[in-house]
Formats: C-alpha cells, structure tokens, sequence
C-alpha cells in the first residue's frame, strides 16, 4: 500500500496520459467515423465503396500494428512523430471504423416504418429527418459509441508498449523498483481504469434502458 | 433509407452521377499521391539517397527462403496461441453464463463481478498481472489474459442469448419433469449457443487479433518475429515490406474468419427443421464425395456484431 502512496504522483501522471489519450483520439475517431459513416450510407458508390474498404481493412488489423506503424514504421518513411502524437493518430484511425459502424448500425436500426408512417403523413424529406428519424437515431446510437469508448480506453494501455508513458507503462516502472508489491500495484492500475470505464457502462446501460422504455 | 425522399428524377440521378464520378477521381488522386509519395527517393539522417519503397531492391527480400520460414515460426506461434486461448475463452465462456443465470444468488453474484471485472481491464494488463505475478511465461500470460477476457465476453453473450429465449421453453421442460440443471443443459443452452455462435465467432477474431499484444510482454508471435525481429535481421530498408506481409497475413487470417461467421450466421438464421435438413443433406453428400453443393440459404442477414478489442 505504502508503495503507491509514495507513487501517486506517477501514478496520477499515467493517469492524465491515458485520459488525454482517450479525449484526444475519441474526439478524433468521432469525427472521423462520422465522415465514414456518411459516406456508407451516401447514396454516391464510390463514396460507399471507399467506406467499406476503409472500415474491414483498419477493422481487421490488430492495434498493435498500427501503433508500431505509426511509432516506427512512419520515421522511416520520413514522417517524423514524437511517441505520443504517434499513439493518438494511431488510436483515432484504428477507432474511427468503429464508431462509424456503431453510427450505420444506429440509423439503420430505426424500423422503415418510422420513416414511411412520417413521410405517409405527408411530411417533406427535411421533416422526416429532423423530426423523426434523428432525434431517434440519437438515443440508439449513444449506448454503442459509449460502448467504443470504453474499448477505446481499454485500447490506450497498447501504447505502453510503444514508449508512451500512461498508466500500464508507469506500473511496469514501478514494478521494476519494488518487485515485492507487484499486485498491489496492479490493482491499483486496475482500479485507476475501472474509474473511468465502470461509470461509462453504469451511462451506457442506463440508456439503453430508457430507449427500450420509450420503444 | 430511400423512403426519405421521393424517387430521384433525371435531374437528382445525373447529380448522382456527376458527384460519384468526382469522388471516384478524388479517391483515385489520393490513391496516386500515396504511391508517388511511397516511391519518392529517401534522404535518411545522413545525407545520404536511398531508393524509394516501390524499388526493387526494397521487396527482392520476398524472394529469401528464409525469410518465409521465420514468418512461417511466427504465424504458427500466433495460431498456437489463439487456438488454445480461444478454447479456453469457450469453456471459460460456458461456466461462466452457467453461474451467471443460476438461482443461488451465492454462485450468481460473485461470478457477475468477475465478469464486470475481465470485460473492464485490459488485456494487456492482465497479461502483465500473469506474467509477473505467476511468472508463467509469455505464452502462458498470454493465453489466459486472452481467456478470461473473451471468456466473459463470450459469457455475457451466453447469458443474453438464454435470457432472451421464449419463457415457454424452460416451463415447458419443468412441466415434462425435468430438473432445473437438465432444462439448463438439454433446452436452454443448445439453443442460446447456436443463436449466439456468429457473436461467439466474431469474438474469435477479436482474440486473434488480440494475440498481437503478447508481442509487448515478449512473446515471439506474428508481429515479433515477422517485423521486429527480420527488421533487425535483414536491415531495415526492407521495414516497410516486412510491415506489408504482416498486414496481409492478419488481414487474410481475419477476413476468412469473418466469412466464416457471417456464412454459420446465415445457416443458424435458417434455423429449425429446414437447416437440420440441409445438414443431413450436406452431410450426406460429403460422404458421397460430391463438392459444390450449397447448404441452407439464410433468409436474414447475419448478425456482424463486433466490439473493437
């Protein structure tokens, strides 16, 4: 226990990296994945076809791949990156398709008959979507983004293992200067991350009940 | 969702056209900017030109028997650990759906805790957790990381799947007078199993993909050895090749997994007496030795659920 007192700060050092890594590239991947999405459901092929290769080819890529691309394969294309702004391009890539298949599922998981019953009552293209299909694409689609962002924050402890130093590096640091408290140490970290993601899910959940309330 | 607007006339369909053919150059620019900026000469730190990614003498290394063996060592090294995580993951997976929809609040609480638990850590910190505090090495860290995570994925899915079953099927087995453990086993889990294995499946390529954190904790898989370690080996002008192969072979390795949990998804979404039939059928014929002949054709799309993990 006296171990992580003494290291709280590190600790707390990790901390503010993993969350910075989780803001920045969340917000990255949110715009992003919202331009995909777009264009996967655009009514334009080339656009869908582009979002379809974009969105199999990062999806079936392991993380670690693109981290080590962006750490170490990049200088040597001539694209210089410090670590960390290597990690937060490479999560926000590796993320986006994510949010934007959780963004297709969301509208296409809104029944046809929402739309037709609107456009039925005689309401123009501009009302069906404003009125109708978005204000109810919005709730069903905030459980699964929130569900991308907790992977997202489970995903930003790979860039320990490309020199950024957030929570998992700093409790290996740690580890290697008191071997003797190793668990507790981790459990620590462990505990560091379920801050973040156990309230994440308590939202996600709490809306997806709502939704199936109001369904 | 074309029943937003009214069918395109003329006019909306030659806009169509006009845009989709500007997106088309657009891409195909960008797609030309990449090669030109990839078989542009490089300057390395010191000064001196060396040949672009597209030259030659950056991809003759493809040619290098011994290159393929060691890629050979690392593919098997990463399907080894896969396999056996994924095994376990299923086993995993079972008891725990099994405690978790048991009625002795006693077995049903602490295993949903456990379960809330994997599902919110990272892998790769369990990993690290079993690395040092069982020394057990890399592989075995990395099994069971892999296990108790996709295995309380793959529990949670279980456990939905029997939730969401019709009330009937379990009273319909009590009323014939079976027990609760054999309702559990001969009703319940069957069916929950086969609606689930497309969500189960897309979780096995999760897993694979995940076998490529063992690669940080030292375990020489795929990623390691194809790219880390031949960069050393052969130089490291041939980098961006190596990262090539690699990319392709998860890639090719993912994307037939995939195919093959959409196609179980489509034959499970058939369902009922028509795809036993058409596995009696295809059985049948396999005996026979005939080739070519389609199974049940699914009515529904598959469920193409995945987390990124």
């Amino acid at each position: 226990m006296n171990v992580i007192i003494e290291n709280l700060p590190r600790f707390a050092e990790g901390f503010l990296m993993t969350l910075r890594l989780l803001v920045i590239s969340g917000a990255g991947a949110l715009v992003i994945g919202t331009v995909v999405a777009a264009m996967r459901i655009s009514p334009i092929p080339a656009l869908r076809g582009f979002a379809v290769v974009y969105t199999e080819a990062i999806r079936n890529t392991p993380l670690t791949l693109v981290l080590f691309f962006c750490a170490l394969v990049l200088p040597n294309l001539g694209v210089r990156l410090d670590f960390t702004t290597a990690a937060l391009v490479g999560l926000t890539f590796y993320t986006s398709p994510f949010v934007a298949e959780a963004l297709r599922s969301g509208i296409n998981g809104i029944p046809v008959g929402q739309a037709e019953a609107a456009r039925a009552l005689g309401m123009g293209f501009n009302q069906t979507v404003r009125l109708i299909v978005l204000p109810q694409a919005v709730r069903m689609v905030i459980p699964p983004l929130i569900n991308v962002l907790i992977a997202l924050t489970k995903n930003t402890s790979v860039a320990a293992g490309f020199s950024v130093i957030e929570l998992v590096a700093v409790s290996r640091q740690v580890i290697q200067q008191n071997g003797n408290a190793t668990i507790a140490i981790l459990v620590a970290v462990a505990v560091f991350y379920l801050v973040i993601t156990i309230p994440l899910g308590q939202v996600a959940a709490h809306l997806e009940r709502r939704v199936m309330v109001n369904r | 969702m074309s029943v937003l607007y009214d069918v395109p006339g003329p006019r909306a369909r030659r806009l169509s056209m006009i845009l989709s053919i500007l997106a088309g150059v657009l891409i195909l620019a960008g797609l030309i900017a990449m090669v030109v900026f990839l078989a542009a000469p490089r300057v390395n730190a010191g000064g001196v030109a060396q040949p672009g990614i597209l030259d030659p003498s950056r991809w003759d290394i493809l040619l290098d028997l011994a290159y393929w063996r060691r890629i050979g060592v690392g593919l098997t090294a990463t399907l080894q650990m896969a396999g056996v995580a994924a095994v376990l993951a299923i086993v995993i997976g079972i008891l725990l759906s099994l405690a978790r929809t048991a009625r002795a609040a006693v077995i049903r609480v602490p295993a949903s805790i456990l379960v809330e638990f994997f599902r919110g850590m990272p892998v790769l910190l369990m990993m690290l957790f079993i690395l040092l505090v069982f020394s057990s090495g890399a592989f075995w860290a990395g099994v069971a990381a892999l296990a108790l995570y996709n295995g309380a994925v793959i529990g949670e899915a279980l456990r939905s799947g029997i939730a969401s079953l019709p009330k009937g099927q379990r009273e319909s087995g009590l009323a014939l007078g079976l027990t609760t453990m054999q309702v559990r086993f001969s009703i319940e889990f069957p069916q929950a199993f086969r609606q689930m294995l497309p969500i189960i499946l897309a979780q096995l390529v999760v897993l694979l993909k995940d076998t490529s954190l063992a690669f940080i904790i030292g375990y020489q898989e795929l990623l390691n050895i194809g790219l880390r370690q031949t960069t050393t080996t052969f130089g490291s002008r041939y980098q961006f090749t190596f990262f090539f192969v690699v990319w392709a072979i998860y890639l090719s390795v993912n994307l037939i997994l995939s195919t093959i949990a959409r196609f179980v998804a489509k034959r499970t979404a058939a369902g009922g007496a028509a795809a036993r039939r058409a596995r009696r059928t295809a059985r049948v014929i396999a005996q026979l030795g005939g080739a070519g002949i389609d199974g049940a054709r699914g009515t529904t799309p598959g469920n193409d659920a995945r987390s990124p993990d």
